[in-house]
């Protein structure tokens, strides 16, 4: 037995459990409860959904919305916009899916009280750009919460789930969940007929331009712990387009958003000599991608990388022109109500540098990479289609269902979807409760049984890091260095290390190859093997452990799809050095890989894009 | 720090524990008051400081890029549906500004289950919850098989 095997352990039934009560967490649990009227629908979530996930500090935009009933936008014309900003590499079912919902989800937000924007002229919502809406969005995570709150048979909040649950009669089926309570300590085992993952994606696997006191100013939220893919991948779900991880310009060290700042406000960038410098790049891409550089608008990636040639050759910082704009005063105020509305952290360090836009261009910078499924990026489980507009080699099962049976997901946690932002992972969550309650109902007699000596066995996996530091501690006279444990800061500052010598972080100027990643796989590797030493001298670290399990896994991931993709589809995000072009006759496919928990191996394979959308 | 309790005022009341996303605001055990105890882990999202009932929180920006002397403060007020901030800088340039944060009581968003019950029929179409009511369309888009350019069944 092990030293915290006394800890209480809790059992809790559901029909439907929601891990992550975030946007699509939130999402999914509304509407299990609209369609499962008679189910016991239960979200877990390590935080508190008041104040949780990516949009935990509101948001000034919705980044996603048609504006169908204006004939502002069709799905189709998303999927194109996707598709092209993704280098041709969506799902496009997927992503059209989410497009033909996503305007009922918004006006359904603003029926709950969102306060949106209105252009006075027209009286349709302030558009920000072609997809873009502007909202005063302080309270989007809350209201949101408030819908959750109302639908959930329970909510539990500060509950880190470490682990999926499967079926103990059938193989490939998912059964339930464990993690514990971060504040009591007990172990909760969740029952449950379908399991939707709603977790978030991967922020600090890549060491972060600040490592001090500011590494927790990410531009993604530091709790992002990538739990959307390593829950699904240990137990053996197939994950997709892993490699594609998203690199961010944005302004210096704040990672404040430079959206409403482009598409509204009209600024744009010049180098450190006051010179437009993207054009100048044209060639030099057009090398790399070929007819590519010519989408419009022009692939995020590309963008990035021209700014990142312009500074190697000489010429940053660049900076964004908010001079002009900024004598208007309405748009000086969309300026600052724009971070403080959801980057508040950019306005404290404008604040203290005494950068105001109006006097000074801000600097401009590139963030180190994340991975996630729901902005400019697509990484994350292999997910089955619609039924009426999904290819047969995308459909298997229920929407959103991945390849482990009853196993669903949503937002950061399906992959091959770009551009949901928040609006679509809140669509995304209802996309796949809904099909999760169908499964359910099809489901019959024949129920997901969870086994007792699966999650005895987990329970003594998931203290392990306090019997770790309990029993190591005594070893040493005090502090930090211990011969015998690792603290969870420890293995975060080595994974992200790792990530970014090997696997093409900023250290590296994003560039990577064979060798390297094969290098880093091995490093990799060893810090696996010593996660079964790390030390939690509490349940706060405890739950920092778990956190950078889910970061290990998510980047050893990361790392066989890097390996996998020999060409460099998206420069900008990411460079493969032995191989810098990109590669449309070998490579126009989605990269697939499967874990094997029982051998620790890695399979990968090939599947194909298919353009449903002319 | 970023985040950091003001001793006198803070009454130990443990709101900041409850909300924080990233789980580090604590109680001292010796002081029985709010600490910041993974500043490193801070987002600056400020959930605690709008959470605080004593406006005991306040933020000092990251040490390793900005520079003492600034001041970024917020009030949320519910019962006026606003939130207020004022911004110093370094130089003492101050800047304010208001924006409205919800357009409804608070508590007022009805359960999904308050609606008519869906038909099974509903269920086995693609439509979600509320539509296409909500949709502002007559009907949920679909693609039909012509329209279909590759894979189509």
């Amino acid at each position: 037995m092990g030293l915290f095997s006394r800890k209480k352990t809790k059992f809790v039934d559901s029909d439907v459990l929601v891990i992550g009560g975030g946007m699509a967490g939130c999402g999914a649990t509304y509407e299990a409860r609209y369609w499962g009227r008679d189910l016991n629908v239960v979200c877990v979530e390590k935080a508190n959904i008041e104040r949780s996930g990516a949009v935990a500090q509101g948001l000034y935009a919705i980044n996603t919305y048609m504006g169908m009933q204006w004939d502002e936008n069709q799905p189709e014309d998303h999927v194109r916009y996707a598709r092209n900003d993704l280098m041709g590499l969506v799902r496009e079912d997927l992503g059209y899916d989410i497009a033909r919902h996503v305007d009922s989800t918004v006006h359904k937000f603003e029926e709950w009280g969102l306060p949106m924007m209105r252009d006075p002229e027209t009286g349709r919502y302030q558009r920000e750009g072609k997809w873009q809406i502007m909202i005063h969005g302080e309270s989007y995570k809350p209201i949101v919460a408030e819908a959750a709150r109302k639908a959930a048979t329970e909510i539990y909040n500060r509950i880190m789930v470490t682990h999926l649950l499967m079926d103990k009669s059938k193989e490939n089926r998912v059964a339930g969940a464990v993690g514990f309570n971060v504040r009591t300590g007990d172990f909760y085992v969740f029952r449950a007929k379908a399991v939707i993952v709603a977790a978030g994606g991967a922020s600090h696997i890549y060491k972060p331009r600040a490592v001090g006191e500011g590494m927790g100013r990410t531009w993604y939220a530091p709790w992002s712990s990538a739990s959307a893919y390593a829950l699904p991948i240990e137990v053996g779900a197939k994950m997709t387009q892993m490699e594609n991880r998203i690199v961010l310009t944005r302004f210096k060290d704040g990672y404040g958003p430079v959206g409403a700042y482009f598409l509204h406000l009209k600024t744009y960038t010049e180098n450190a000599y006051g010179n437009e410098y993207e054009s100048t790049w044209y060639e030099n891409t057009k090398e790399l991608v070929g007819d590519y550089i010519d989408m419009h608008p022009v692939p995020t990636c590309l963008r990035n990388h021209a700014l990142l040639e312009e500074v190697k050759a000489g010429r940053g910082p660049i900076r964004m022109v908010t001079k002009e704009a900024f004598q208007d005063p309405h748009k000086e105020t969309v300026g600052w109500e724009n971070f403080l509305g959801m980057t508040i952290g950019q306005a404290v360090v404008w604040a203290s540098q005494n950068i105001d836009p109006k006097h000074t261009n801000p600097e401009l910078t590139t963030s180190e990479p994340y991975v996630m499924g729901s902005h400019a990026t697509c990484s994350g489980a292999w997910a089955s289609g619609p039924e009426d507009v999904a290819p047969d080699d995308y459909q298997w099962g229920y929407n959103r269902m991945m390849t482990v049976d009853g196993l669903f997901g949503a937002g950061d946690t399906i992959g091959g979807a770009a551009h949901k932002f928040s609006s679509g992972s809140f669509s995304e969550g209802r996309i796949a409760a809904k099909a999760a309650v169908k499964y359910i109902k099809d489901m019959g007699k024949d129920q997901p049984q969870v086994s007792e000596q699966e999650y005895e066995d987990l329970k003594k996996v998931v203290f392990k890091p306090m019997e770790n530091y309990e029993v190591g501690r005594n070893e040493i006279v005090g502090g930090t260095v211990s011969p015998s444990y690792i603290l969870p800061i420890h293995g975060l500052q080595r994974l992200e290390k790792i990530m970014d010598e090997y696997v093409g972080g900023i250290g590296a100027n994003y560039m990577t190859n064979g060798p390297l990643l094969n290098r880093g796989l091995e490093l990799l590797e060893m810090l696996k093997e010593d996660m079964h030493h790390i030390g939690a001298e509490d349940l706060h670290q405890l739950q920092r452990a778990w956190e950078l399990h889910h970061r290990v896994v998510a980047s050893e991931s990361v790392t066989h799809h890097t390996m996998f993709r020999t060409e460099t589809r998206w420069p900008g995000y990411y460079y493969r050095g032995d191989h810098m072009k990109l590669d449309d006759d070998n490579w126009h496919c989605f990269t697939l890989s499967r874990f094997d928990r029982d051998s620790g191996e890695w399979a990968m394979e090939k599947a194909p894009v298919h353009h449903i959308i002319d | 720090m970023p985040t950091f309790v003001y001793m006198t005022r803070c009454d130990g009341c443990g709101h900041c524990v409850d909300i924080c996303p990233s789980d580090i605001m604590h109680i001292d055990k010796t002081y029985r008051r709010a600490v910041n105890i993974e500043p490193n882990f801070c987002w600056e999202c400020y959930s605690c400081v709008k959470a605080c009932p004593q406006n005991a929180i306040d933020v000092r920006g990251y040490a390793d890029f900005a520079p003492l002397g600034h001041s970024v403060r917020v009030l949320r007020e519910e019962e006026k549906n606003t939130v207020s901030w004022k911004l110093i800088f370094r130089d003492g340039t101050e800047k304010n500004f208001v924006s409205p944060i919800r357009t409804t009581e608070w508590g007022s968003i009805k359960s999904p289950s308050e609606y008519d019950a869906p038909t099974e029929d509903a269920l086995a179409s693609q439509e979600l919850a509320h539509e296409p009511e909500f949709l502002n369309i007559d009907e949920l888009p679909t693609l039909t098989r012509d329209k279909l350019t590759e894979g189509a069944r």
